[in-house]
């Protein structure tokens, strides 16, 4: 089997930078595993998510990576190169780390922290302090005010930047960290959460994710694998398939329940067909002339546009029975709309909020281009499902016609 | 290791010293006083050390009352003889100071490495057998451990100096192993993690964050040396206890007090510098 079972996605993912072959680790003194053969394969360049239940070894297969904890089979190859016994300490020279608990060396200041893998793979001194700068820089923290202070003139979400910036350092390819933002207020990790997305965008570091917080998996990966017991892997996929379509029972109880709406902030509006024929009038058209346009139209509401085209008043039935007002006036304001950029989810609280159930899309100068209901909604999801699980069907042939081939490559001639 | 923590008395000062507002002008943090307002940085700097300046002039007085009792004193010819400086109380006062000094050294150089032995992974299954051995070691009273001493390896201040050594071995072993233990392991982890190897992970981290509790068992192991050494007189060790014990035989008040206020004052004076090591040693941030 050369094709790694883990990874359904091959089409479409880059290269590994970490892979793991059959990798389990069984300690001393124990007949179960606590990973049992496991292979992974980390895409480069990209946030891999390992989620899990409590106790199911997430941590420690993210241990096993930069043998913080050695394996006990398997092979582990970085970079096409086979690190399985190569010495860890300067392997780990190669791989940054992060811990929930930051571990800051409390007896030296934030720039000895953040110089610490430069000293060890011998920079020289200038070189350090301008890395040193650059990084504080980088994760938001003043240079001037920050670098010679100790970890404990720190606030929780300031360490953890000093955290994260000192294990880019050296500026390793791959990055582990072990719920890296889970000791931190809920604000402060929303916060911290988003500038790391925005550093990776930039830094495009191989990056390896645990946590037991699937909204968190969800946020931060571009893969998720999520892990059941011993580390064997349930579910590997983007977080919009896993949402879409959880391949078991397990999966879909770990998603728990709200996956659907989850779902709903991976797609844009932008992407969506509005609706067309909705009923819309010009502010100043003729009441006559809107009466029977909304007779025309199924819908109960119409969209009153302004002399510029914004979306103005919603109006109904009674509001346009009302005569003593000139159609400018009757009706609703329209108080809320989305962008072409907004996320379903968003365009969804906005349909919810409107007096007519629909969310209004505008361009950047708020010009109406169109309407989404909750029927376009549906409609969408239904599709998503349907590709993930067309998806999984196509990947399951394939498995088949693979397994079939290599069954009449093991038939004697 | 739970036994280590059974272990009573200095390790729980110990915390308290610890959990002390950090020293020095150095942080801002500390800068307020309770009452709100900003104290001047000299006034901070004495408040927060108060004790390192009262010894030095408790010492101070009592080398001047000293003075003036002997001054006041009548004198007889045992008495001028038996506190003569140049021939008897300079010699014995570095006797005093040389078996204090040398048995500190040999404990350190001994009892440190062992500690740190004792809390490597591969010899830690040892530590709580050999915490056990040297805590009921120290019950055997000094005086006892002295004329062991003695019996093996006969007269002079070496006897007393390998004595004392052995006999404040405790104190030191005992801090060394839980200032080690005490480190967070999280700071080893991340440590590890980074590429840091073990020996580099111990002398970086694990050291200087072991060191205010290290040095806290060094300074007990002082104190308790340079109060025994008054003792080394009885194997012919030399040291202030021979004027102790010349006002003794003589039952002459004026050398006995001289004696005991000199090995006093000796005593609170080696304290005070240890006190200071203490402070000047401890890694910032901590």
């Amino acid at each position: 089997m050369t094709e790694l079972q883990t990874a359904p996605t091959a089409t479409d993912t880059p290269g590994a930078m970490i892979e793991l072959h059959g990798v389990g680790k069984i300690y001393p003194g124990s007949s179960v595993p606590a990973v049992a053969d496991l292979d992974l394969a980390i895409p480069e360049g990209e946030i891999l998510v390992l989620v899990g239940p409590s106790g199911c070894g997430k941590s420690t297969t993210l241990r096993l990576i930069n043998r913080m904890i050695e394996p006990t089979s398997g092979r582990i190859v970085f970079d096409g190169e086979d690190v399985t016994a190569v010495n860890p300490d300067h392997l780990r020279r190669r791989i940054g780390y992060v811990i929930q608990q930051i571990g800051l060396f409390p007896h030296q200041t934030i720039a000895e922290n953040i110089g610490t893998v430069p000293r060890l793979v011998g920079w020289d001194k200038a070189r350090i302090a301008a890395r040193v700068d650059e990084l504080l820089d980088l994760t938001g923290l003043d240079p001037v005010q920050f670098r010679d202070r100790y970890p404990k003139e720190l606030s929780g979400g300031q360490a953890q930047r000093v955290g994260v910036a000192r294990a880019l350092a050296a500026d390793p390819p791959v990055l582990l960290m072990d719920e890296p933002f889970g000791a931190i207020d809920p604000i402060t990790r929303d916060r911290l959460q988003n500038e790391f997305l925005r550093l990776q965008g930039d830094l495009k570091k191989t990056i390896v994710f645990v946590t037991h917080d699937i909204d968190e998996a969800i946020k931060m990966g571009d893969r998720i694998a999520i892990l059941g017991e011993q580390s064997v892997i349930r579910q590997y996929d983007t977080p919009e398939r896993i949402l879409a379509y959880p391949v078991d029972e397990f999966v879909s109880d770990f998603i728990g329940a709200g996956s659907t709406l989850k779902g709903l902030n991976f797609e844009r509006v932008r992407d969506l067909e509005l609706i067309s024929d909705f009923p819309v009038v010009d502010v100043d058209t003729a009441r006559d002339e809107a009466q029977r346009r909304f007779d025309a139209s199924p819908e109960k509401w119409m969209l009153v546009l302004d002399s510029v085209g914004r979306p103005h008043r919603w109006v109904n039935a009674g509001h346009l029975a009302d005569a003593s007002h000139p159609l400018a006036e009757v009706g609703a304001a329209v108080n809320s709309t989305v962008m072409p950029n907004a996320t379903l989810h968003d365009a969804l609280e906005e349909m919810l909020l409107s007096n007519a159930g629909c969310a209004v899309v505008v361009d950047e100068r708020n010009r109406y281009q169109g309407v989404l209901d909750i029927e376009v909604l549906a409609d969408v999801l239904k599709q998503l499902r349907q590709q993930a699980k067309k998806h999984y069907d196509d990947l399951a042939q394939l498995d088949a016609v693979d397994q079939e081939a290599q069954l009449q490559d093991a038939e004697p001639q | 290791m739970t036994s280590l923590h059974d272990v009573p008395s200095e390790v729980v000062e110990l915390d308290a010293v610890h959990s002390a507002p950090p020293p020095g002008a150095r942080d801002e943090q500390v800068s307020d006083d309770a009452d709100g307002y900003r104290l001047p940085p000299g006034v901070r700097l004495i408040r927060s050390n108060l004790g390192l300046f009262v010894t030095p002039l408790i010492v101070i007085a009592g080398i001047i009352a000293l003075r003036v009792y002997y001054n006041s004193a009548d004198k007889i010819f045992q008495d001028e003889r038996a506190l003569d400086w140049e021939r008897n109380l300079r010699p014995q006062l570095e006797e005093h100071l040389g078996i204090t000094l040398w048995a500190t050294v040999f404990t350190i150089v001994i009892a440190v490495p062992l500690g740190i032995l004792l809390t490597r992974p591969r010899y830690r299954r040892f530590g709580s057998p050999v915490l056990a051995v040297a805590t009921s070691g120290q019950a055997i009273p000094a005086f006892g451990l002295l004329v062991l001493a003695f019996a093996w390896l006969g007269r002079g201040p070496w006897t007393t100096i390998w004595a004392l050594a052995l006999f404040t071995m405790l104190p030191v072993l005992r801090n060394t192993m839980v200032g080690l233990e005490q480190v967070d392991r999280n700071v080893i982890e991340a440590g590890r993690g980074m590429g840091l190897t073990k020996r580099q992970v111990l002398r970086r981290i694990e050291l200087p964050l072991a060191i205010p509790v290290i040095l806290a068992g060094v300074r007990t192991a002082l104190v308790i040396t340079v109060g025994m050494a008054a003792l080394a007189f009885l194997i012919g060790g030399g040291g202030l206890g021979e004027t102790i014990s010349a006002g003794l035989k003589l039952s002459r008040d004026l050398v006995l007090i001289t004696g005991a206020v000199m090995t006093a004052l000796v005593a609170l004076s080696v304290d005070w510098i240890a006190a200071l090591a203490e402070k000047t040693l401890r890694p910032k941030g901590l």
